[in-house]
């Protein structure tokens, strides 16, 4: 009789536990609720329901990013999302919101990040994402301005002297397996009619390790990750990133097709970083500008042509709310990537097109 | 059948195992021929090295900054740092219930008791921690000897009713702490489990999953051994197409495709929950196996003993059957749940931030750069601690119990 005792007590607890377990869990502002309406009218409702209004319903932006990029997304050690990637969730946050702190970072593998852009579980993808044709129209994303120009490199050491491909004949290279990086690898190489070993690990700290201990000449991924790790390097200063780009990857935001005006506030909020530089407009002195007389700026800020009305934000001073809370281009990328971090990575084609880089801003007017 | 193992009689039959000084075991084991003294020196020379190494790395090479400078991080992930008090009273009322259980259950304050009363002093002495740290597992430590105290005086009748209503009660209070209840400006504003990370959430995800999937692994034993063939077959389904498919996959059906088959706007629940319910899902397959593999062990003549008696099936299967049957498996039941345990590092792959995934993420803070060795190092012995805890009271119940003396 003792054990039927004991087995329906045991049976009494775990019903209670599950039942506080799923009382604690069930969250009710994790994602995207419906308003109520009348049911014959919902499904048509659903169908035309925008991504901004889902996104305001709901309180705050889901931002499918990275967790684990070091300079564009981690947890810093007070547990808060931070880095270059993350900031452009929080200043699309903040054009919404007027709060970048309206956010919710969904971290995701490189292969689940579509399917949970596609399921509706995020509304945006920052986590340093590659535009390529197949992803654009297969995979029904619509990428917005690139916020980071990456490309392959290779690095080695300084003593061999190696300047460029041609160098490196009969050279190993260290190389993760699987990845586009190997193929743009033999695909360069194959171009430059050079002969080298490839030296394939399963992950890159393994790759990159076993540069350091020596095992293959030069070891080659994206460059801004080569700086990045180059500082663990048991003596950085004797590499050397050699001046080879052996790939494009426009790095940028990604939304699911369809929706244009969301797009087009991924778009407008990236652009008014990029307008901020080039008008000298800072957090720091926003304020000063707020009585300029330049129609350019005036537009930006919200001062006239209402232009934050036309991707649907009522917060006329939205791109202000952005530059205030986030910065120009120049503050998020010196900020996240810039000379007072460890990466010190030089601007390149991420300056401004006045500077000899890339970036290049339509005019809002 | 004869039952009561461990009295005078039984012990007599046992073999005789005799006692050796120090030296004397070291001769008779160790030296006791010349390729035996060969073989001791060789791997002693091969402990000594890796030895040498290992600690040559640990106090020369490893930079342990990294640890004191994310701990917060890896004790509760992103767990608001306001709120951590409520955490705290958790560990606290922890402690007292140890303490009152303890005096409810075993009565005396024996060498395990020592063991787990000395826990809280030993953590005070890492060096990094904070005096209100330091306080707080005092606090700890007192009320369990407050607990341990108190419920020896008191005329409690019914001893293991009382601890598991207490027990009970614990994990509703713990799980309103964590939780929080009441409005956002409240004294205790809700934190969603998916702000639950680090060691906090990989015990959690451990705990509830081990504690939810053990009755439902034992209904699906019961439920494959059935004459019923409706249960019998929805049961074998169950089992075999969930040990055909790895875990990662149930986690990521939970996490990316479940979204895909519910109606729009069905309201989401918490990532974390649905981790958890694909662990337990898991699990409960392997347990059911397992816990067949006990009641397939049972002689007929327990069966026909029992009805025999007049016992009705139900009687006979909470009375007879179950007690013995897991009683036999206690130790493959307890391997599982280790691998359960080790198994929640999975939900790292899909963004959550448990004890790994905070590892990872760690890893890739700037100003932490190349610290694999020491972060995992740490997360390891982590693990191998809760680890070898786990094994080390299944074999405390299995002595209790007197399994494998008989």
């Amino acid at each position: 009789m003792k054990s039927m005792r004991k087995l329906n007590k045991a049976g009494m607890i775990l019903s209670m536990v599950i039942g506080m377990i799923i009382a604690a869990c069930m969250s009710p502002a994790a994602g995207p609720e419906v308003v109520e309406s009348d049911e014959a009218a919902a499904p048509a409702m659903q169908e035309v329901q925008s991504t901004l209004s889902i996104v305001q319903e709901r309180g705050k932006l889901v931002c499918i990013g990275n967790a684990q990029l070091p300079g564009f997304g981690f947890l810093d050690s007070e547990g808060n999302f931070s880095g270059f990637d993350v900031d452009y969730c929080r200043a699309i946050a903040a054009a919404i919101f007027g709060d970048a702190n309206a956010l919710e970072v969904r971290p995701a593998t490189a292969k689940e990040r579509f399917t949970i852009l596609s399921s509706g579980e995020g509304d945006v993808i920052i986590r340093n994402t590659t535009w390529t044709m197949s992803r654009d129209t297969d995979l029904g994303m619509n990428f917005g301005p690139t916020t980071f120009y990456d490309g392959q490199g290779l690095m080695v050491r300084k003593e061999s002297g190696v300047a460029t491909l041609q160098d490196l004949q009969g050279a190993s290279v260290c190389v993760v397996t699987g990845t586009t990086t190997e193929l743009n690898l033999a695909d360069q190489f194959a171009a430059a009619g050079v002969d080298y070993e490839a030296v394939v690990f399963e992950d890159f700290d393994q790759s990159f390790n076993a540069y350091d201990e020596g095992r293959c000449d030069a070891v080659t991924t994206d460059k801004s990750s080569l700086v990045s790790r180059q500082t663990t390097l048991t003596v950085p200063g004797d590499h050397v990133i050699i001046n080879v780009t052996l790939s494009k990857e426009p790095l940028g935001p990604a939304v699911r097709h369809g929706d244009d005006q969301w797009f087009d506030i991924v778009n407008w909020v990236v652009y008014s970083t990029m307008l901020a530089e080039e008008h000298g407009i800072t957090s720091q002195n926003v304020d000063s500008y707020m009585d300029s007389n330049d129609p350019n700026i005036r537009k930006l800020l919200g001062l006239e042509g209402d232009f934050c009305a036309k991707i649907g934000l009522s917060n006329a001073g939205c791109f202000v709310d952005v530059i205030k809370q986030l910065g120009n281009y120049a503050e998020i990328y010196d900020r996240n990537l810039g000379p007072d971090t460890v990466f010190d990575l030089p601007r390149g084609l991420n300056s401004l097109y006045t500077d000899g880089g890339i970036l290049y801003a339509p005019p809002i007017r | 059948m004869t039952t009561v193992a461990g009295t005078p009689s039984d012990r007599s039959v046992l073999p005789i195992t005799e006692r050796y000084t120090v030296l004397g075991w070291v001769r008779r084991n160790l030296f006791s021929d010349l390729f035996n003294s060969l073989l001791t020196l060789v791997a002693l020379a091969f402990i000594v090295f890796i030895a040498r190494l290992l600690l040559r790395w640990a106090f020369f090479t490893a930079e342990w900054g990294v640890i004191p400078a994310n701990f917060n991080l890896i004790m509760r992930g992103q767990y608001p740092a306001t709120e951590a008090w409520r955490l705290w009273l958790v560990i606290h009322l922890l402690g007292g219930v140890v303490g009152i259980t303890w005096r409810l259950i075993s009565g005396q304050f024996s060498g395990a008791a020592r063991i787990l009363i000395a826990i809280p002093f030993v953590l005070m002495l890492i060096p990094f921690f904070s005096m209100g740290t330091r306080l707080n597992l005092l606090i700890a430590a007192a009320a369990a000897g407050a607990g341990f105290y108190i419920a020896g005086h008191m005329p409690i009748q019914r001893r293991g009713r009382a601890a598991a209503y207490l027990l009970l009660a614990y994990l509703v209070v713990m799980l309103i702490l964590l939780r929080g209840i009441g409005a956002e400006e409240g004294p205790m504003p809700p934190v969603q489990p998916i702000l639950w990370g680090g060691l906090l959430l990989s015990l959690l995800l451990a705990f509830f999953g081990i504690t939810l999937s053990f009755p439902l692994g034992v209904l699906l034993a019961l439920g494959r051994q059935s004459k019923l063939p409706a249960i019998r077959v929805i049961s074998v389904i169950y089992i075999e197409f969930i040990r055909g498919v790895p875990l990662i996959s149930l986690l990521f059906m939970g996490q990316v495709m479940l979204q895909l088959f519910l109606p729009d706007g069905f309201p989401l629940v918490d990532r974390v929950l649905r981790a958890l319910v694909a662990i337990t899902l898991f699990s409960a397959a392997y347990t059911a196996e397992n816990v067949r593999g006990g009641l397939q062990s049972i002689s007929r003549g327990q069966y026909e003993a029992a009805q025999a008696l007049g016992l009705s099936t139900y009687q006979s299967t909470m009375h007879i059957i179950l007690p013995q049957a897991l009683r036999a498996v206690i130790p493959v039941l307890v391997g599982q749940f280790i691998s359960l345990f080790k198994d929640t590092t999975l939900v790292a792959l899909v963004g959550i931030f448990d004890l790994l995934g905070i590892a990872r993420t760690i890893l890739a803070n700037p100003d932490w750069l190349g610290t694999q060795q020491e972060v995992y190092a740490i997360i390891a012995v982590l693990f191998w601690i809760f680890s070898y805890s786990m094994s080390y009271a299944s074999r405390r119940i299995e002595q209790r119990l007197g399994v494998g003396e008989r």
